[in-house]
């Protein structure tokens, strides 16, 4: 029982984490069609540069507010710069793109911040709590991580459902030849997008830094999961992907506790396949499946 | 002499948009040839022609989708250099779409909304952060909206989906996102396709009532619709404009009766003509 609760908890936070990551994935898709690759080596960037300012003697927070900040910003510059040129071009472009960048921003950091392990800090203990003579095996930052997510994600759902740049971002997304009639500036609500997801992103990477080790490669494997949740829950739902990482997080926290960490990758490509094989649209897709 | 001339001017309505010798060539095909033409405040032009004459093209042109190969487009007398659609907007020109471009994902008002837009004062950040300012804004901009479908008559659908409306509706919905803008010009396209002519006259009523906020061109099919509607018309044919009127002029204009009906009125008995006695 105790183990189950112990999973169950991880599981929970971990699929926090995956759901943040997805749902930046899902907020791209729905914007520009294309899949961000790149999504696991800006995250990580971002989270560098907290980790350098916490490292000069700044507080987590600074740190923290910093990451989103540079996850604003970089989102922006690399819509702006580089993904503009391949908007609405044959999607392999968009792809070959991603996975380019995926290999840039590796090299970069790499270079800059150096490649070898460093650990971050967490602002709450990673210690589950003591009640009486056992220990709940919540931690503190699993608390944190959940409500962070929670928090952005209940940010993200006024932005889009109640302002009106949310209402101009949606229009861009669902008929950009339209929503240009209408003098909304599409460009730059595309712009927007990848910054807000690139945000979502760079979150999901300092939550999964908190208390262990950074290295260029440290969100990789994130960014499998991640996709995986996103196609789960159907890549056009941000609801579904939210869903989605949260199953993954709990499908994968089970496989860990009850078979074998050492199969847990091979599990998610597992849940990947089955969901493309049975519900090619994801779960929670509005779009159905193109029959050949 | 000059205040003398001005008056005049003022007296037919100041022209809005002017397209001068414009050209559209698509590879070998010439879809417009040196079509010049205005509009002024407070007329509503019709655009008629047999299919494929290059009236959706001269749309396009006018509302940016199409840069012309030739030829000028000028707005209030000034030549823009490069029209672009988000600009529409901005100027004062909406237009409906024949597809009518609804978003299908949105609720009525909110389609209505992003139209509303133009009116928006409040920045990016304030909006972004949902400042005080930017949410009495969008508060405003949500009762405009309110207003523009009551005009219509379709209040009641503000919350719903445009897809589980019925078709005469969601046009309706296409027209008050396209007026929410208070534009000085309104492009109409096909605004009578789908409807039924009980629709269509009430359509006919609500342009006529317009022309006192804006100029309106419309591209239209219907010729009860247009001859009753419009205080000018244009008539185009393989990418000319061949005649230019009152909707009398025009039903006069012998080039548009051959290009309507073919060139046998002008070689044939005309008693022999079948069409010619209807």
């Amino acid at each position: 029982m105790q183990q189950l609760l112990s999973i169950l908890l991880t599981g929970l936070t971990l699929g926090a984490v995956y759901a943040a990551f997805a749902l930046a994935l899902v907020m791209i898709w729905r914007s520009t069609r294309i899949v961000n690759f790149a999504q696991a080596p800006m995250a990580m960037v971002t989270t560098y540069v907290a980790l350098v300012l916490i490292d000069a003697g700044a507080s987590y927070w600074v740190g923290f507010v910093a990451a989103l900040l540079s996850g604003f910003l970089l989102g922006a510059v690399i819509e702006r710069l580089v993904v503009r040129h391949v908007e609405g071009k044959a999607e392999i472009n968009a792809v070959i793109l991603t996975l380019g960048l995926f290999i840039v921003l590796h090299s970069l950091a790499a270079i800059v911040f150096g490649a070898r392990f460093r650990s971050f800090p967490a602002p709450f203990g990673i210690r589950g709590f003591q009640v009486g003579d056992s220990t709940v095996p919540l931690t503190g930052f699993g608390i944190f991580t959940l409500v962070a997510v929670l928090v952005v994600m209940g940010l993200l759902v006024a932005l889009f459902r109640g302002t009106d740049i949310g209402l101009r971002m949606r229009a861009a997304a669902f008929g950009p030849e339209v929503a240009r009639l209408l003098g909304v500036k599409v460009g730059r609500m595309l712009t927007l997008g990848w910054a807000l997801a690139s945000v979502v992103g760079s979150l999901a990477g300092i939550l999964i830094a908190g208390g262990g080790l950074v290295h260029p490669g440290y969100m990789d494997s994130v960014v499998v999961y991640g996709f995986v949740a996103a196609v789960l829950g159907g890549l056009d739902s941000p609801g579904g992907a939210v869903v989605g990482g949260l199953a993954l997080g709990l499908t994968l926290s089970l496989v860990s506790g009850y078979v074998g960490s050492e199969v847990v990758p091979l599990s998610a490509l597992l849940v990947l396949v089955v969901v493309l094989l049975v519900r090619p649209g994801g779960l929670f897709a509005t779009v159905h499946e193109r029959r050949v | 002499m000059t205040a003398v001339h001005a008056e005049a001017q003022h007296d037919t309505g100041r022209a809005l948009l002017g397209l001068e010798g414009v050209t559209v060539r698509f590879g070998g095909i010439t879809a417009l040839s040196e079509v010049s033409l205005d509009i002024s405040e407070g007329r509503v032009l019709g655009v008629i022609g047999p299919n494929g004459a290059g009236k959706t093209t001269l749309f396009n042109v006018a509302c940016g989708f199409q840069r012309p190969g030739e030829g000028r487009i000028t707005w209030k007398g000034e030549q823009l250099s490069r029209l672009r659609p988000h600009d529409l907007a901005g100027l004062g020109i909406s237009r409906t779409l024949q597809g009518l471009g609804l978003f299908e994902r949105m609720t009525v008002l909110e389609n209505v909304t992003v139209g509303a837009d133009r009116h928006a004062r409040a920045g990016f950040w304030s909006g972004l952060l949902a400042l005080p300012g930017s949410t009495r804004e969008e508060t405003a901009l949500r009762e405009r909206s309110m207003a523009a479908l009551a005009e219509l008559g379709i209040a009641e659908h503000a919350p719903r989906y445009p897809g589980s409306l019925p078709y005469a509706i969601r046009k309706k919905v296409a027209l008050a996102r396209a007026l929410v803008v208070e534009p000085e010009l309104l492009l109409l396209d096909e605004p009578a396709s789908g409807l039924s002519s009980d629709e269509m006259a009430e359509l006919g009523e609500l342009v006529r009532g317009l022309t006192d906020r804006m100029a309106v061109m419309l591209v239209e099919h219907h010729m009860d619709l247009v001859m009753s509607v419009c205080d000018d018309i244009a008539v185009l044919d393989f990418g000319r404009l061949i005649a230019r009127g009152t909707p009398d002029e025009v039903r006069e204009d012998e080039a548009v009766v051959a290009a309507y009906l073919g060139d046998a009125v002008s070689h044939a008995d005309a008693s022999s003509d079948p069409v010619a006695g209807s």
